[in-house]
């Protein structure tokens, strides 16, 4: 079994080959995806490797990848469009919303857009403005698309291809400060058999409290639990990994047992993913609550200067925190 | 309806051989191969030097005109159909079926179009029902079809966005390999006057030039933008922006089914061909309201109105086709009788369309379908039946 060590970026990398050797109908499109590999090269020598007919280097106009793509969808190719960094979405966000996302529904079934549409997102590089934010409420709040986010290579790898595969529309949100990080990847296990793209997944198991996140907070949650160990408490640690349609059954199953929750996402606290979580964990799980579910989120602000973005993000302490406050209540 | 294949036709000897250069001095910058009086011009010269010819049948002839009447009359159908409150809404084409007709008659069997919400008239020439899109205009539906089914694309209501659809798709048919000879597919992007000022509509001009895509952009400028005048969308005419994305550009009289064919036959073959994309301004006159709930007499004068009305494209094809006698009372009246039958047709079916069952909003939301929804849906039904039996 090929089981390698590889960063986050380079299991999509990887993943995107495959996704590329397995379906001659795929494309990559975006700004940059070509000879540079993108600017966080997780395309790289892949338009070396399968010609500017399959990664595509586009002009530098967002609504043009997209709806572009919604044409060559119609035309019967699987468009995987990068969208360079999270704050440069907004051009296309009409082609997405109001097409990508409503085709299939306005046609009653006959048109199909299997786009995926690649979006590095989050903050924690040290970035300037516009580099650093998270919409993933903006998407999942629109019908007919569908949101996930990966937090470790073996996911990253195993997602990306699945999500290309899947004929709904996909949002694949890309945790653009956990790039780097590394984990064992299993290139070899069939994807067919993966365990399914819109699931949770329990990545750590505990009995004391259940803490909630995706993308590159799961890390950060993950760094927390292993804090509260060290102080007697087992958090238990949720990868929600699809944001829509959202999966909660391990939370709900989760909470019923620890019966205090914390969700931590680094986009605002208002109206962001965790307040439909908190709503729908006390519907669910309501008798079973210790406390109210408490959010430990980004602030209600615009992403701030990068000096000081350590203190916007939710961070191992916040968590904790927040875990404290479910226990005072 | 025309039959077959107009371009493919011999030519005809029977118009006196004139030229005409458009943006002659003192002329607008179009080009017309019938004039509003229905004098027939052999040829017209686009502003590269471009020639544009038509060579008809007196059978095509007559088919173009039963097209204009056609598509006129089913319009005028639906329009009643809104006033009497069967349809929430309708955008009516009328003043703009010599665009319509000439460009979508220029369609060969394996081109795709992609229209806007007014492009009855094109779709009526690509062969299909003109009860599809009423439902989206009924309220019963949100306008499904299948695009490759019909090489028509569902309409698009947010205005530009279709063009990039169709540059993408253009694409895709270069990547296919289906360009480049007789048998090549070529793509129509149909827009307005108000569309050009949108951004999606410029990155398509962008993205068709650069990566040379088999496409025509067709754009119908009728002159309003809802209420707002073509000068307060563009400060040059439209057709010259196309030189500065890099591709040619022509203006043609909208109102001039003839002169639409042409120029539009001649695009979509220099796409098939592997010459990449060319703009057409069709340069004609929106006769009605921007739609059943607008109501231009706020915005326009009656003789501006007027003065449009002397260039209608029916009565010059018409004047055209009694002047050469190619047609006589008789034809003109069987046209008007089928248009008569098919309007009452349409008008039967439309009455006919039933309601969707409210359930029925929680289909085709995903291919693979959500949980999350499932859930919702089972919720509701169980609600709706909570209902049963009671006075609701």
């Amino acid at each position: 079994m090929a089981t390698e060590t590889l960063t986050l970026g380079k299991a999509l990398n990887t993943g995107l080959r495959r996704a590329l050797e397995n379906d001659p109908k795929v494309v990559i499109m975006g700004e940059d995806v070509g000879k540079l590999g993108g600017v966080f090269r997780i395309t790289d020598g892949l338009q070396k490797d399968f010609g500017d007919q399959r990664v595509i280097d586009t002009p530098l106009a967002e609504s043009g990848i997209i709806g572009t793509a919604v044409g060559l969808a119609i035309r019967g190719f699987r468009p995987v469009c990068e969208i360079q960094f999270d704050g440069f979405v907004y051009p296309a966000y009409d082609q997405i919303v109001s097409q990508v996302a409503k085709m299939h529904y306005r046609s009653q079934g006959k048109v199909r857009i299997p786009m995926v549409i690649r979006i590095p997102f989050g903050g924690g590089i040290g970035a300037v403005e516009h580099h650093s934010e998270s919409p993933e409420a903006y998407f999942a709040h629109t019908a007919g698309l569908k949101v996930v986010s990966c937090a470790n290579p073996q996911d990253a790898y195993v997602m990306i291809q699945q999500a290309i595969a899947s004929d709904d529309p996909v949002v694949f949100l890309e945790p653009k400060r956990r790039y780097w990080e590394k984990g064992p990847v299993d290139l070899d296990a069939p994807i067919a058999d993966a365990y399914p793209l819109h699931s949770a997944r329990v990545a750590r198991p505990g009995t004391d409290a259940t803490v909630l996140a995706y993308g590159p907070m799961v890390r950060t949650a993950l760094d927390a639990a292993t804090a509260a160990a060290e102080d007697g408490r087992e958090l238990e640690v949720i990868d929600l990994r699809t944001i829509s349609p959202l999966d909660l059954t391990a939370a709900y199953e989760s909470v019923r047992r620890t019966g205090r929750c914390v969700v931590v996402h680094e986009a605002p606290g208002n109206l962001g993913l965790g307040s439909e979580i908190a709503a729908r964990i006390t519907e669910e799980c309501f008798y079973s609550l210790e406390s109210p579910v408490l959010r430990v989120t980004g602030f209600d602000t615009p992403y701030p200067a990068a000096r000081v973005e350590e203190e916007y993000l939710p961070d191992l302490d916040r968590v904790l925190d927040a875990v404290d406050r479910t226990f005072g209540w | 309806m025309a039959k077959g294949d107009p371009g493919a036709a011999t030519r005809s000897k029977r118009a006196a051989p004139r030229t005409r250069r458009a943006a002659a001095a003192g002329e607008p910058e179009l080009v017309q191969l019938l004039t509003p009086e229905g004098e027939r011009i052999e040829t017209a010269l686009g502003p590269d030097g471009t020639e544009y010819r038509v060579d008809f049948t007196d059978e095509e002839y007559r088919g173009l005109y039963r097209d204009l009447v056609l598509v006129r009359k089913l319009d005028a159908e639906a329009t009643a159909l809104q006033r009497q409150g069967e349809l929430g809404l309708w955008a009516s084409l009328l003043g703009q079926e010599a665009a319509q007709v000439g460009s979508g008659r220029a369609l060969r069997t394996q081109d795709m179009a992609f229209p806007t919400y007014r492009e009855h008239g094109v779709l009526y020439c690509r062969g299909i029902d003109p009860i599809m899109p009423l439902g989206l205009f009924r309220g019963v539906d949100q306008g499904g079809w299948d695009p490759n089914e019909f090489k028509f694309n569902m309409y698009t209501i947010v205005i530009g966005a279709q063009t990039l659809h169709a540059t993408g798709y253009a694409m895709g048919v270069a990547m296919d390999g289906k360009t480049g000879g007789e048998d090549g597919e070529a793509v129509i992007a149909y827009f307005g006057d108000g569309a050009t000022s949108q951004g999606d509509v410029n990155e398509s001009f962008v993205w068709a030039s650069v990566f040379n895509a088999p496409l025509v952009f067709f754009c119908q400028n009728n002159q309003y933008a809802i209420s707002e005048p073509l000068e307060r969308q563009t400060r040059v005419p439209l057709y010259r922006r196309a030189g500065g994305f890099g591709f040619p550009g022509v203006r043609v009289d909208g109102n001039d089914v003839l002169a639409s064919y042409a120029v539009t036959r001649h695009a979509l073959d220099n796409a098939r061909n592997g010459q990449g994309p060319s703009l057409i301004e069709a340069y004609t006159y929106r006769m009605g309201a921007h739609t059943t709930s607008d109501d231009p007499t706020r915005y326009r004068i009656a003789s501006e109105v007027e003065a449009w009305q002397a260039k209608d494209p029916i009565a010059r094809m018409k004047a055209f086709l009694t002047k050469q006698k190619i047609a006589d009372e008789s034809f003109f009246t069987e046209v008007d009788e089928q248009a008569r039958t098919e309007s009452v047709h349409l008008r039967e079916r439309v009455l006919a369309m039933p309601d969707p069952q409210p359930v029925s909003m929680f289909d085709h939301v995903y291919p693979n379908g959500s949980p999350e929804l499932d859930e919702q849906r089972a919720r509701f039904t169980q609600y709706m039946e909570s209902f049963e039996g009671s006075a609701h």
